[in-house]
């Protein structure tokens, strides 16, 4: 390659095969299958009464609600859980750091299936939990842990841990020690410190990864379905359900643009979320 | 600053003698290295002192053991005879101005300077009141809804000090506050920030690297080396007296000529230079009679004039060279002068003469009561 081709050479070349496979991969099947289900439809008022029919059928607005509620109800666990695990890694280093991250990055590589039907071993009726608990006497029956949204909360939440400590972490390491310091130089307790300086300069990691774990969590299918019970039926379950089962692929469809259409303007709330956080030269 | 604007700030605790800081025998190690080394520092209520040192000399570690940011490993520190060396930071009630003014971001600057009253649950007219006289007092009232981010470099460093005066402490740490600024603007701000503490009346604990940032602001100085404290003085003493070689190097420009001390006595003493050269020198301890030492004299205490040099006058030294070098600095003429192997440095003012040349012959003439006897 001569010399002026390397000085010509457009780094943002290098995006297209990105694109390429995202295109191809993603974005004709999806195409594909919308337009194939909707084309049998007889024009678009037709699309449009078969669109509220589907959202309005109260299998599926049950769905939906179940949905949005596990996914709000792990949304706040992973933070409970996640946001002291963050503010540990970010404030020690060596091998204790080293030690939590890999706690936490591990399972992270291992399959979704294997972790649930780990858990199932965990929870369920004779599993461990219940027999070490039967047998120190804390209980006197079973405690119902698999099979029913206690199941679903525990599962999700574990799997979606990760991402909500990542996130944190990542703005936690980003809060300039010195501020605290200050904090405390100006005669503020740790309590107050943490409640007007750590706290709200943690909250765009906050709310990123809240929006992460949510978008995330909507469209959640293994978990569920192993770990649920028959009322605990999320979005996904339907859809998978309508494609493998009913082959009814226009419902599918339907459940899919309104599954889409969340996640979008979830995406788009995280995008400005973090876009204010650049202006605010965090 | 305007004269009404000094009049709008608060100046209730000039002269009650509190805010007073004493480190005794205080020591910090890390590993076995001490960082800080047994050191005995007594300021008084009110008193500008500066901690100044070349970094790595254990001044902001020293600081931080004041602020209670850093554990004391030995000794003690009192404030107004009372011991705080195992408070915590928010317990010592300090006023702090950190280093890259630490101003949180997500605060105004109402609420950032608001912070310590609002800390100390102060009532709400009260903040109101105090914060308003603060910003008045380093001219940023018009600047209250702004954040960080809105502010320039010497604005930000305002907010940082109005934050570290308005629930009028006795005492306020700063850690070189003005190390981020341009010459020009730091200049300005050691005066504002002087004018400041004149107002209030109460007692800085200032570090700095800059020896003239020091000179300029400090009632005194302590010098910090290697963990420990060279001298404790005021900058002029100190200019004119430095202790020891170090300080004479590291306050401003300073001649160290090099020999053996003879003749000590009451009156002076003879220092035998390279080259069979002698010069008079004022007296010292007798202890140093034979030893090599150091003449310590000022560059512009020496006059440079045409040869000959004339007989040694008692009181005097009066020696021939020849320029080595030239450098213009605008207010002076510095001139290197080789004396047999020492060089001698001398700045003349300028006052638009033309001077001498390179290879010029030259004498040079200072009083001996100009010059200190250093030992090595």
């Amino acid at each position: 390659m001569t010399r002026t081709a390397h000085q010509s050479f457009d780094p943002g070349l290098l995006i297209i095969p990105a694109f390429a496979l995202l295109i191809l991969l993603f974005v004709i099947p999806l195409a594909w299958f919308f337009v194939g289900v909707f084309a049998e439809e007889e024009g678009v008022s037709a699309v449009m009464h078969r669109f509220i029919d589907v959202l309005s059928a109260p299998g599926i607005v049950n769905a939906l609600i179940t949905t949005n509620w596990i996914s709000a109800m792990v949304t706040a666990l992973t933070l409970v859980i996640g946001y002291p695990i963050a503010y540990y890694l970010a404030n020690n280093t060596g091998w204790r750091f080293a030690l939590v991250l890999f706690c936490i990055i591990v399972p992270y590589f291992t399959s979704v299936i294997v972790r649930t039907y780990s858990w199932m071993v965990l929870l369920g009726r004779n599993g461990t939990i219940n027999q070490a608990l039967l047998s120190l006497g804390v209980i006197d029956a079973p405690l119902p842990l698999l099979y029913n949204k206690m199941g679903v909360l525990i599962g999700m939440t574990y799997v979606l841990l990760p991402y909500m400590v990542l996130t944190l972490y990542a703005t936690m390491r980003g809060i300039d020690s010195n501020l605290v310091r200050a904090a405390y130089g100006l005669g503020a307790s740790p309590v107050y410190t943490f409640r007007k300086v750590y706290f709200p300069l943690s909250l765009h990691g906050v709310v990123s990864g809240s929006l992460i774990v949510f978008i995330l969590a909507i469209g959640f299918f293994i978990t569920p379905a192993l770990m649920g019970g028959p009322s605990d039926v999320m979005i996904a379950m339907l859809i998978e359900r309508a494609v493998e089962i009913t082959l009814d692929w226009t419902s599918a469809a339907i459940m899919s643009v309104a599954l889409l259409a969340m996640t979008l303007v979830l995406y788009v709330i995280y995008y400005r979320v973090t876009d204010v956080r650049r202006m605010m030269g965090a | 600053m305007a004269q009404q604007e000094v009049q709008a700030a608060p100046s209730h605790h000039a002269t009650d003698g509190l805010g007073t800081v004493s480190l005794q025998r205080v020591t910090k190690r890390y590993g076995e290295e001490a960082v800080v080394d047994d050191i005995s520092i007594d300021i008084r209520s009110g008193e500008f002192f500066s901690l100044l040192g070349p970094s790595g000399s254990g001044k902001t570690t020293t600081l931080m053991m004041i602020a209670g940011f850093a554990n004391v490993d030995g000794g003690r520190i009192l404030v107004d005879g009372v011991d705080i060396t195992t408070r915590s930071p928010q317990a010592r009630g300090f006023g702090m101005v950190f280093q890259n003014y630490a101003i949180f971001p997500h605060l105004n600057v109402f609420e950032n300077v608001a912070f310590p009253l609002r800390a100390r649950g102060a009532p709400e007219a009260d903040i109101k009141r105090r914060v308003g006289d603060a910003l008045a007092l380093v001219r940023l009232e018009r600047f209250a809804d702004r954040f960080s981010r809105q502010l320039s470099g010497g604005q930000q460093q305002r907010v940082a000090i109005a934050r570290a005066i308005v629930f009028e402490p006795r005492v306020v740490l700063m850690d070189e506050p003005l190390g981020a600024l341009d010459k020009n603007l730091r200049y300005d701000m050691q005066v504002e920030i002087k004018e400041i503490q004149r107002q209030l009346g109460m007692t800085v604990v200032y570090v700095t690297h800059d020896q003239e940032e020091a000179m300029n602001m400090s009632d005194r100085i302590g010098v910090m080396n290697r963990g420990r404290i060279e001298q404790v003085a005021t900058p002029g003493e100190m200019y004119e007296r430095p202790v020891n070689t170090f300080i004479g190097r590291f306050l401003g420009e300073a001649n160290l000529i090099e020999g053996t001390l003879q003749d000590v006595s009451s009156a002076g003493a003879i220092l035998r230079i390279s080259h069979g050269l002698v010069l008079n020198a004022p007296s010292a301890s007798t202890d140093l009679a034979g030893k090599k030492v150091h003449l310590f004299i000022r560059p512009e205490r020496i006059s440079v004039s045409a040869p000959p040099a004339d007989a040694a006058r008692p009181g005097t030294n009066s020696v021939a060279g020849q320029v080595r070098r030239r450098s213009f600095l605008g207010n002076v003429n510095r001139y290197a002068v080789t004396v047999g192997a020492a060089e001698i440095t001398v700045d003349i003012q300028n006052t638009g003469g033309p001077g001498f040349e390179v290879g010029d012959d030259v004498a040079l003439t200072w009083a001996v009561a100009d010059s200190l006897v250093l030992g090595s």
